[in-house]
């Protein structure tokens, strides 16, 4: 890894703990999760010259209001909007611009109240009409959820993949969740039914929300923030915990085209970006955080990333070992997920808090000696328009 | 009858669509310059970006590409509809087309990718428009 770039690295981290909060605003959630991510790194307030906001917190005016509301004057903002990924985008472009000399502390932040607001994301119906894409969307009725089972039903046409095999991520995804307070806190403040471990039988006698996807592979709906400070090098060394290097990163979307294949996602397109940039191959990785609003979101962006070939997601998430426990070499959303931890809407800040525990040696679900994360956003609808996120991290 | 949202109308990419609609069209579009099919509509070619498209009117035959069943639902709209599909159809024409599958007594068991369906105009409780959907033949 000698030619590696060490240019910027995730020096502070914070991830609100409670995930049903009526006491604090999305906004008071992104102020306070700074500060504490700051101190983390042993930072200041007044160190921050680059903000990336997704307009998240409910603030209004994007990183201009953000700034208004911190008491900020950043001199790079980045108000970047892909859906839940862009806090993936967000990390890849403070790493280009801390590399470019545009700034040497970046934060981003992120704070939601999905569930004190009780948001149906995934049940709610389309989007509205009146746009190129709503007029002709908005009659059918496509909930979030169908928009992801269309890809479900689709990978298990062309290549055989079960039901019983994508439940072994929930199974995973539990397992860990069971280890995190947090996220076991978070079962019992929104009401699950049953909150321990699960087996593939649990998942299967479910409830069907949108065929073939059960209520077991369904992200939660949590309120929920955090933030991640990311410094230049030359800062990094000075931080109070030992930095996690960005390698590398990539960017793509994806959308319906006609002809097009729904099974794979934008991710086929921004992970060998990201690999090449960080000069790692996916063979290489410990973690990997991907974005499991679903379980088929995490069975596609598996392929993609190059973890296994298009069309054996099925086999490998059931038969390789993805539980830290397990003796299989990757490991996967060892934080809970949004599966069984979070999903305040847009969870991907929370891929780059869990792989930065990880690297530091921090996670409730911890593998010995992680060298090397991936964390990989899917933002938007995976069986329709969608962005891909990848983030190479290492550990210092 | 079923109350599926209207669409919202003028809008410049959609309205000759759904003008089509009402006249029991499905329209969609080529390109004049690289014979790229266009859908859904749009002023230019999403290929090689000429605003030369020619709207053409498709047979309404297709396969069913993919398909789900929505058993929940929060949308007001869709709650009398009991457990209904949506399916993406790939038209005869070589344009893939966000739409339901109507017509089957079980849409959990009934529906199967690759099966052939023909477009038919489904008339609304309410609003100007009826609602293309597709049917088994």
């Amino acid at each position: 890894m000698a030619n590696q770039r060490r240019d910027a690295a995730i020096v502070g981290i914070y991830e609100w703990p409670k995930r049903v909060d009526a006491s604090v605003s999305a906004m008071q959630m992104k102020a306070a999760s700074i500060r504490a991510a700051l101190d983390d790194a042993g930072l200041k307030w007044g160190d921050v010259d680059a903000i990336y906001d997704a307009g998240d917190g409910d603030g209004g005016g994007g990183g201009l209001g953000l700034a208004a509301y911190l008491g900020l004057k950043p001199t790079v903002i980045d108000t970047s909007q892909v859906g839940g990924s862009s806090y993936e985008f967000h990390a890849a472009h403070a790493l280009r611009d801390i590399a470019a000399g545009k700034a040497k502390v970046a934060v981003l932040s992120y704070g939601s109240k999905s569930a004190t607001r009780r948001v149906p994301i995934g049940t709610g119906g389309g989007a509205g009409g009146g746009t190129w894409s709503g007029n002709m969307e908005a009659p059918y009725g496509t909930t979030l959820i169908a928009n992801y089972a269309m890809v479900a039903n689709r990978h298990m046409h062309d290549y055989g993949t079960t039901s019983e095999q994508l439940a072994a991520i929930s199974v995973a995804t539990r397992h860990h969740a069971m280890r995190n307070p947090e996220a076991v806190q978070a079962m019992k403040d929104l009401q699950f039914v049953g909150v321990n471990e699960i087996t593939v039988d649990d998942v299967m006698s479910s409830r069907v929300i949108a065929d073939p996807l059960h209520l077991l592979e369904c992200c939660m709906v949590s309120d929920g923030g955090g933030a991640v400070i990311i410094a230049s090098g030359d800062v990094a060394r000075n931080t109070k915990k030992k930095p996690v290097w960005i390698l590398g990163s990539g960017e793509a979307t994806k959308y319906r085209e006609n002809g097009g294949d729904i099974t794979t996602s934008a991710g086929a397109q921004s992970a060998p970006i990201a690999f090449g940039e960080a000069q790692v191959s996916p063979g290489e990785i410990d973690i990997a955080m991907i974005y499991d609003s679903f379980t088929i979101t995490v069975a596609v962006c598996l392929e993609d990333l190059g973890f296994c070939k298009k069309g054996e997601a099925g086999a490998f998430v059931s038969t390789s070992g993805i539980a830290f426990d397990e003796p299989g070499k990757l490991t996967l959303n060892t934080d809970g997920g949004g599966l069984s931890s979070n999903h305040p809407g847009m969870r991907g800040i929370f891929l780059l808090l869990e792989a930065a525990r990880q690297l530091r040696g921090e996670s409730t679900s911890q593998v010995p000696g992680a060298k090397l994360a991936v964390s990989h956003g899917n933002g938007g609808l995976l069986g329709g328009t969608h962005t891909g996120g990848t983030v190479i991290l290492a550990a210092d | 009858m079923p109350n599926r949202p209207q669409p919202a109308l003028p809008e410049h990419d959609t309205d000759a669509f759904w003008e089509g609609v009402q006249k029991n069209e499905l329209r969609y579009q080529t390109c004049n310059e690289c014979k790229e099919v266009v859908f859904t509509p749009r002023a230019h070619c999403t290929k090689c970006g000429s605003g030369k498209l020619t709207t053409k009117v498709s047979k309404g035959t297709g396969t069913v590409y993919t398909y789900s069943v929505v058993r929940q639902s929060r949308h007001p709209n869709f709650a009398d509809l009991g457990a209904y599909s949506v399916a993406y159809v790939d038209l005869d024409e070589g344009f893939r087309m966000l739409s339901s599958i109507v017509g089957v007594n079980d849409p959990t068991t009934e529906i199967k990718i690759g099966m052939p369906v023909k477009v038919e105009f489904e008339k609304q409780d309410t609003g100007d428009y009826p609602i293309p959907v597709f049917r088994p033949v």
